[in-house]
């Protein structure tokens, strides 16, 4: 009797130590998964402060902008910041030249990229190893690169402070090229065959089957080519002085100087006229965006 | 085959190689005959100097300013945005809503504009009021000059350049993670290796074509860098930010020394190339590794 208690009792301390172990790993397990959850919101805050930061400094009155510690959410909004900032300037010109311009450039791209790609990815020519090379080439060239030269030459055709000026150095892609290249490599043949069995055009294969069933990553490069153009500074930069052919990010960036240098409410302000289309875009296509940039640095 | 068959490919391909050879190809090599004359831009001549822009080029005590600037800035970011995007795709290599979010979070700066970027971080490191020199306020430090100091300048700018980089980065090396084959793992298991093992003799070797990739292509960028060192520090002060597209724009347009800023960008073109050539040896040997 007395041996069978010992054992039931020795049982009980072993199984009550046992359940406290499990109970500590559950606990550190839990405390893991704590620390986890508090790196990733740190991680967030680092990204998505300074963006809050940039919302609340433009609803501010200047005074307020330099209140230590910082009201995050002013009591009073002051939306006139952008109205000021964006009558600081011709903006409605900026606003149509960046729209004209990033249209225009996505259009001619369009028409220069597929049917090169197409020709690269289907077609056995002479010379199609060079001249792919060359596109190989133009794909790691930089604009920061060659900007001088090309200013030269825009200058010559009297092209510098036009949409034009703009528009032509890239109404072609080197990238949209490759990436759609690979894309057309992808169709099955039989599906090409089929379609010339029954005598379609070439060009309407491609219209019809071919530019239908690459649509994705058209629309992946399309996103990547606007969000590049729209944001670019140093082109416009470079190759305009007049405000008739100028954009959005060169506006923005000029308040500075039109406002003087304290003024961040008003520079927020029209930071964010900048930002929130492209936020806006990113937040109900952000696969697509992401897939298209991270894409690009793969390849 | 009909002519017409034969002539085909060569006029779909004809737009888009006009475009290259019109705005990328020729001016290369335009640049590169610039670089050997004095020209101001506006006089009608051009006179035929030979190699001297690049002599004055490198006995510039300014240009060996922007050299090194160049480079502390390219290894520093590079280094920075290489090591934390790395040690992100690792933690952050998880599907999930929630890890969704935080890609996207930390992605999102690298599609703002660079104009946006920088008034905002100029607003966030202003030395009297802005959210930085407050914020390590409240951890007892003294309040920093940020960018209006040459001894702080261009790690500031090295601090813009890799919160806007890191998503980026990181979001590749996931998906190089990716696309290492899971049965390499299970294997990894079966001999119950510890995490940090498996990392360092099975994960880092795999991932280095990914990672030489990325080291390359930063570099490119980072001696390509123009619009946070134009909005935020103009170069300054005293030329501690000023690098090499800077200077080029700078020598091009504000003093119209077309001779001598084209020597100067024929400098960053071998540099540039060099790193090319690089990326293609290694994009021929994984194509062919494949």
């Amino acid at each position: 009797m007395k041996e069978a208690n010992r054992t039931i009792a020795e049982g009980r301390v072993w199984f009550q130590s046992a359940g406290k172990e499990a109970w500590m790993a559950k606990g550190a397990n839990m405390a893991i998964r704590a620390v986890n959850l508090i790196g990733l919101l740190l991680l967030v805050l680092i990204f998505a402060l300074p963006f809050a930061w940039m919302i609340s400094t433009s609803l501010k009155t200047m005074p307020e902008t330099m209140v230590f510690p910082p009201e995050w959410i002013p009591k009073n909004p002051v939306w006139q910041n952008f109205s000021e900032a964006w009558s600081s300037g011709p903006f409605l010109q900026y606003f149509v030249n960046s729209v004209v311009i990033a249209v225009c450039i996505l259009a001619l791209q369009m028409l220069t990229i597929i049917p090169a790609a197409y020709a690269f990815a289907r077609y056995q020519f002479k010379g199609s190893g060079l001249l792919f090379g060359m596109v190989m080439i133009t794909l790691m060239i930089p604009s920061q690169l060659i900007f001088l030269p090309v200013y030269l030459e825009l200058s010559a055709w009297k092209l510098l402070n036009t949409h034009l000026g703009l528009i032509l150095p890239f109404a072609s892609s080197a990238f949209g090229i490759f990436l759609l290249r690979q894309a057309f490599k992808q169709v099955p043949e039989e599906l090409i065959e089929a379609a010339r069995l029954d005598n379609a055009k070439e060009w309407k294969v491609i219209l019809n089957i071919m530019v239908p069933l690459v649509r994705p990553v058209l629309i992946t490069f399309a996103l990547f080519s606007f969000i590049a153009h729209w944001n670019d500074y140093f082109w416009p930069l470079v190759m305009t002085t007049d405000e008739t052919a100028r954009t959005l990010p060169l506006g923005i960036a000029k308040i500075r100087e039109v406002e003087g240098v304290a003024t961040w409410n008003i520079l927020m302000a029209g930071n964010l006229i900048l930002v929130l289309p492209i936020l806006i875009v990113f937040f109900f296509a952000q696969r697509q965006i992401i897939r298209a940039f991270v894409y690009n640095g793969v390849k | 085959m009909t002519l017409w068959e034969k002539l085909r490919p060569y006029g779909m391909v004809a737009p888009a190689i006009l475009v290259f050879s019109v705005f990328f190809i020729y001016p290369i090599f335009y640049m590169i005959y610039l670089s050997m004359f004095d020209w101001n831009f506006i006089s009608p001549t051009k006179n035929f100097v030979g190699l001297q822009n690049f002599v004055d080029l490198f006995k510039d005590p300014d240009f060996m300013q922007v050299l090194k600037n160049s480079l502390v800035y390219m290894l520093l970011t590079v280094s920075l945005t290489i090591g934390i995007s790395l040690l992100f795709a690792v933690w952050l290599n998880r599907t999930g809503v929630f890890y969704g979010f935080v890609q996207g979070a930390i992605f999102s700066p690298h599609i703002i504009s660079l104009v946006s970027i920088s008034l905002l971080w100029s607003w966030l490191m202003d030395p009297e009021y802005g959210l930085l020199n407050w914020a390590i306020g409240l951890f007892g430090f003294e309040k920093l000059p940020w960018l209006s100091h040459p001894s702080t300048s261009l790690i500031s700018l090295v601090i813009v350049a890799v919160w806007k980089g890191i998503g980026f980065n990181t979001l590749v090396f996931i998906a190089g993670l990716q696309s290492i084959p899971k049965d390499i793992y299970e294997a990894a298991n079966l001999d119950q290796s510890r995490p940090w093992k498996t990392f360092a003799r099975l994960t880092f070797p795999m991932l280095s074509p990914t990672v030489f990739f990325l080291v390359i292509i930063n570099m490119i960028s980072s001696f390509q860098v123009f619009e946070t060192i134009a909005i935020m520090t103009q170069g300054g002060p005293v030329n501690s930010t000023n690098t090499l597209v800077y200077y080029i724009y700078d020598y091009g347009f504000r003093f119209f020394k077309i001779g001598y800023a084209s020597a100067a960008g024929v400098v960053l073109l071998v540099i540039v190339g060099l790193l090319t050539l690089l990326y293609f040896k290694l994009l021929s040997n994984r194509i062919h590794y494949r």
